[in-house]
């Protein structure tokens, strides 16, 4: 399992560098995912996303279906791109901490 | 995926003319794009799998347990006993070629140890060196050779490349199962821990929570209650399901991709849709449930008995809810599952009725001893019998093609029925070649649990031999939407469609039938269940 070192903090990632562990996540995680997308500065509408991600996850235990963030978020899915050029999945999900969907997806 | 090739480029090395040094000495090469990331030990360890360890497909040295050959060795020489097929398959190959250019993998790479009959004889090599006389004695001559650490890594490698779609089995004149062979193979390997995360985090998420994503009973409910609120949008009706509801007629599982990926959701919807029709016309009580929630079974590409785990959750929750038949959605290996193995391995189900339909008297024989009946023969069936009243117009934006799912297809003969359902539901629909479709169907380059991110190249060139038939009729007839039946199709396509026939969508069976279906005091439609305008409705 790799390690990310980032302004002084320390992350597990699997190897498409999502953190295996959500109680790792922290600020500088975010900005840390920031600079890797190309992110030029967080809006209100980034944090927006991080925040009904986590929300979900923390009372689902999973990653919201892209249709449920978009309605949460009044976001359409192209701006969801916008804002996190990989993605809801490899972008926002990463960023929010979240581990990566498996099976037939 | 950024280093994908693009699709002008991908094929302009790939060549079929045979190499120019026996196979036994081109040393496996374990390329990037080609393979998935190894298994994470939490979930091989949620599961009790043995010798479970960090490793990397790319490293020298995988960590194996200083016995490993000797497990491998035990573990063939046991399943030999135990599986008279695996035997028959080991010795029987003439190595006539007849099935050497049906795989989708060598077509799209070009990879001789892709040639199902080399693929193969990777193993065969090694049965040959441990368990014949003339092995033993003639070694290389005889077509023999030692197990050692690259010989492990060229069997995981092309183990991971073969999607056990069994095309190649119909053109076998001896009937070799080749995905029975893979099967075999894989669970050798998991014996040593090297499995595919994207099959080990499914199994144990399926095995703790009750379905490969890991969606808790609260977050199903949560789901299809926002389709729900979807399509009172779109219909005006609430059709709101019914959840593990004890006495019920008929319980319904469908892969739990249906419930969560885009653009098996719509499939899902016209699932709900279709319920809500059948209980308000005749009354018939349909159930989901939230512990039988998934109806996918990676553990059938892990080892048996990671399968039967998986699968003895359908008729325990059947039993339990005291339903008449299970109704299974549109899933592909699942149906390879229930016809080939449920049977015998969790039944008989004998507490279940043999299904009839209710609405139109229609015996299932073909259900009679497995209890469970496949979507598209239930709605072909009530569509037969004018159980519907549907308005194919409002599909008439789209000209459809078929993809027969290769399990549903080649594990149980479903050819007709789906395209019966189609041909009611909308106005244009156009086959592929022949030679593209029915039991001669091309695997969307994904099965078998190889539709992870990583190995994208694979499953690009693996896909191209369906992407060109599509293309096909694309080119011909103006195709415009791709429709299957089974869930990682619905995953896998998307990404297949744009990289080859951006045009082209994709969509379940089911999405198709609730677009033309008119539910009783349902408003005037205006938009199909993606939200897009119906025909005649555009601004």
């Amino acid at each position: 399992m790799a390690t990310v070192e980032f302004k002084g903090k320390s992350f597990d990632v699997d190897e498409d560098g999502f953190i295996t562990d959500y109680n790792q996540w922290n600020e500088e995680w975010v900005e840390y995912v920031k600079e890797q997308e190309g992110i030029d500065e967080m809006t209100d509408e980034h944090k927006l996303v991080i925040k009904v991600l986590q929300e979900y996850y923390e009372k689902n235990g999973i990653a919201p279906m892209v249709r449920v963030l978009s309605k949460l978020t009044k976001f359409k899915l192209k701006h969801i791109y916008e804002l996190f050029p990989s993605g809801p999945g490899k972008g926002a999900c990463k960023m929010a901490g979240l581990p990566k969907p498996t099976g037939c997806v | 995926m950024s280093d994908l090739p693009k699709s002008e480029e991908i094929l302009k090395d790939v060549e079929h003319a045979p190499p120019k040094k026996g196979w036994m000495n081109i040393p496996v090469d374990i390329r990037k794009g080609m393979y998935c990331y190894a298994a994470n030990p939490k979930s091989l360890n949620a599961l009790g799998f043995p010798n479970v360890h960090e490793w990397n497909p790319k490293d020298e040295d995988w960590n194996l347990p200083e016995n490993w050959q000797e497990i491998l060795h035990k573990g063939f020489k046991e399943r030999l006993d135990r599986f008279r097929s695996v035997k028959v398959f080991m010795d029987i190959c003439v190595r006539c070629g007849a099935c050497a250019d049906k795989c989708h993998y060598f077509i799209g790479t070009g990879d001789p140890k892709n040639m199902p009959v080399l693929r193969a004889e990777l193993l065969r090599s090694v049965y040959r060196n441990d368990f014949t006389l003339a092995g033993k004695l003639l070694g290389k001559i005889a077509g023999a050779r030692k197990m050692d650490e690259d010989v492990l890594k060229e069997w995981w490698y092309y183990l991971f490349q073969c999607s056990e779609c069994r095309r190649c089995s119909v053109f076998c004149p001896y009937g070799i199962d080749t995905a029975e062979i893979t099967i075999f193979g894989r669970e050798l390997l998991n014996l040593l821990g090297l499995n595919i995360d994207w099959i080990a985090t499914p199994v144990a998420n399926c095995y703790r929570t009750g379905n490969h994503l890991g969606i808790q009973p609260h977050a199903f409910k949560d789901m299809l209650d926002f389709f729900v609120e979807d399509i009172e949008d779109i219909t005006g009706i609430n059709v709101e399901p019914q959840f593990n509801k004890k006495g019920a007629d008929i319980l319904f599982i469908t892969p739990s991709g249906d419930v969560f990926a885009d653009p098996g959701t719509y499939t899902c919807m016209g699932y709900m849709m279709l319920f809500k029709y059948l209980k308000d016309k005749y009354g018939l009580d349909v159930t989901w449930s939230t512990y039988a929630s998934e109806g996918g079974n990676f553990g059938f590409f892990t080892s048996h008995e990671t399968m039967k785990r998986l699968n003895s959750k359908m008729y325990a929750e059947a039993k339990r809810l005291g339903v008449k038949w299970i109704l299974g959605g549109e899933c592909g290996h699942m149906w390879r599952v229930i016809n080939q193995y449920m049977d015998t391995m969790n039944g008989p189900a004998d507490f279940l009725e043999e299904p009839v339909n209710p609405i139109t008297g229609t015996r299932f024989e073909n259900a009679k001893s497995t209890k469970m009946v496949h979507i598209s023969e239930f709605t072909a069936d009530l569509i037969k019998h004018g159980k519907l009243d549907l308005d194919p117009s409002r599909n008439d934006d789209l000209k459809v093609t078929f993809h027969d799912s290769c399990n549903p297809a080649r594990g149980m003969g479903m050819f007709d029925e789906p395209r019966y359902v189609i041909r009611s539901v909308c106005n244009q629909f156009y086959d592929m070649p022949r030679n593209t479709i029915r039991e001669n169907t091309f695997c969307c380059g994904s099965g078998s649990g190889l539709n992870a991110g990583e190995d994208m190249e694979l499953r690009m060139t693996g896909g191209l031999p369906r992407a060109n038939a599509v293309k096909f009729v694309h080119e011909k007839h103006g195709v415009n939407m791709l429709a299957c039946v089974c869930a990682i199709d619905r995953a896998a396509f998307p990404d297949l469609m744009s990289y080859w026939v951006p045009e082209v969508d994709v969509t379940g069976l089911t999405e198709l039938v609730a677009n033309a279906l008119i539910l009783p005091g349902e408003k005037q439609r205006e938009t199909n269940l993606r939200g897009e305008p119906l025909p005649g409705m555009e601004e």
